[in-house]
């Protein structure tokens, strides 16, 4: 490679890393305690008791109790409260009603309660102020909103374009290398330069999809609007110009459940959408069903039952764009492969912060050594082309 | 550890390895539970072996 666009990688993957660097160390260290969410509810809050252990309640065991009923139960502990959304479990007969004071209330007003199909009680509403939702907040949007959200997601492109120019420039400084040096005897930048290089190089695939996930979960927000505004439109075409439907008209559940089914037989639902909200129409349940098998079990395909008269309206399996956020979730979250697979996120994520950490650090190394005139050759013993592109960047810099 | 220049197709052999059984280990435990999820531990323990396996190559 000319010198000429070694030194043009180099600018690009200085300048991309030091912009994205603050807001990486701060994603990886929100992370690594949210990978293991689930574990560490059950241990502060324990294991609830259910009524029938191992029942998932977005299933049709006999002994769950009709959906109806579950809403009741939430609603009665709300009272004047509409509800927005109903979620279930595959695992257990857990699930949650979610209630605001209108249809569309944004989702900070939003209460989410926890039931047990089983026995039909209210297990708790989830704790919105522990630690480890302030966490997630952080992580997500940084308590900004869409705008955070679409920032961060920002800086998981600049995180992903300093991951490719990484790679370009490996080249030229393992050229005489075999894969794995670590030379730790030798100057401190020499030995966090192998870790830099090493560590950027074997957890290359996993930063690249683990950041780029990332990006795409923070462009969900968009990713709904567009749906409501283009597919769903189309489904409910029917029904446009009416009024929204008012709570008080909300039909049977179970009935809409049962009407839905039949449309996809076979599978289970996820959650449903309220009418009003985000995930529906103004006169619709929207039903999202899972697929059957373990990989389509996060595409989702929608039947949308007027919630007035229970009957089917329509169903579709969600667009392109909607799967790639469906798929982007778990493959970001690292949720999807039991505890070992979470242990190795743990392990990635902190090998980042070294990268991260390392590259910082490098870069300040190089600017110190800049600015006091030392031989560069003595500092960093490394290859022909390292060599003349240092020496390039201090002839630019001057 | 220093060694001739090497073409770039090998410097890149083992990292092109590592990135392809990521890649693999991140897949496969999205297509199944159990067997496929245990293939996924072993693929994607590569590149965090890697880490030992450099510390150990370095005192020997």
């Amino acid at each position: 490679m000319k010198n000429s666009t070694l030194r043009a990688w180099d600018v690009v993957h200085t300048w991309s890393s030091l912009v994205c660097t603050a807001f990486l160390l701060m994603l990886c260290l929100t992370g690594l305690p949210l990978i293991f969410h689930d574990e560490i509810d059950v241990l502060s809050e324990g294991t609830p008791d259910v009524g029938m252990p191992g029942v998932a309640s977005s299933g049709e065991a006999s002994g769950l109790l009709p959906l109806d009923r579950m809403l009741q139960v939430a609603l009665a502990s709300r009272p004047g409260e509409v509800p927005t959304f109903m979620a279930f479990d595959n695992t257990q007969p857990l699930m949650t009603v979610t209630t605001a004071p209108r249809p569309d209330s944004p989702g900070a007003d939003m209460t989410v309660m926890v039931l047990d199909r089983s026995t039909g009680k209210l297990v708790s509403a989830l704790d919105e102020s522990g630690i480890m939702h302030f966490l997630l907040q952080l992580h997500t949007d940084m308590f900004l909103g869409l705008g955070g959200m679409l920032f961060l997601g920002a800086m998981g492109l600049l995180f992903a374009v300093a991951v490719v120019s990484g790679l370009v420039l490996y080249a030229p400084f393992m050229r005489k290398l075999a894969f794995g040096s670590l030379r730790t005897s030798r100057s401190r930048r020499v030995k966090w330069l192998d870790y830099h290089n090493l560590l950027g190089i074997v957890a290359l695939a996993w930063t690249l999809v683990v950041g780029l996930t990332g990006v795409v979960n923070t462009l969900a927000d968009p990713i709904n609007a567009s749906w409501k505004a283009t597919e769903l439109a189309r489904m409910i075409s029917t029904y446009s110009g009416q009024a929204a439907l008012a709570p008080a008209d909300y039909g049977s559940l179970d009935e809409a459940m049962a009407n839905a089914r039949k449309a996809l037989p076979g599978r289970n639902p996820q959650f449903i959408g309220f009418p009003g909200g985000n995930y529906s129409s103004g006169h619709h349940y929207g039903i999202f069903f899972q697929g059957d098998t373990p990989l389509t079990e996060h595409l989702l395909t929608v039947a949308l039952i007027d919630a007035r008269t229970g009957a089917l309206t329509a169903s579709a399996p969600m667009p392109w764009y909607a799967k790639a956020l469906a798929l982007s979730q778990p493959l970001h979250f690292g949720d999807y492969g039991g505890l070992p697979l979470k242990i190795i996120w743990a392990i990635l994520d902190i090998f980042t912060l070294v990268i991260l950490g390392s590259g910082l650090y490098l870069w300040l190394a190089r600017r110190r050594s800049r600015r006091s005139g030392e031989d560069v050759r003595s500092a960093l013993p490394l290859t022909r082309e390292a060599l003349t592109r240092e020496a390039l960047t201090r002839e630019a810099a001057r | 550890m220093k060694r001739a220049r090497q073409p770039l197709r090998q410097v890149f052999a083992a990292p092109a390895c590592i990135a392809v059984a990521s890649l693999a280990g991140l897949l496969c435990a999205l297509t199944g539970d159990g067997l496929r999820d245990a293939l996924s531990w072993a693929a994607l323990g590569l590149p965090v072996a890697t880490l030992p396996w450099a510390w150990a190559r370095r005192r020997s």
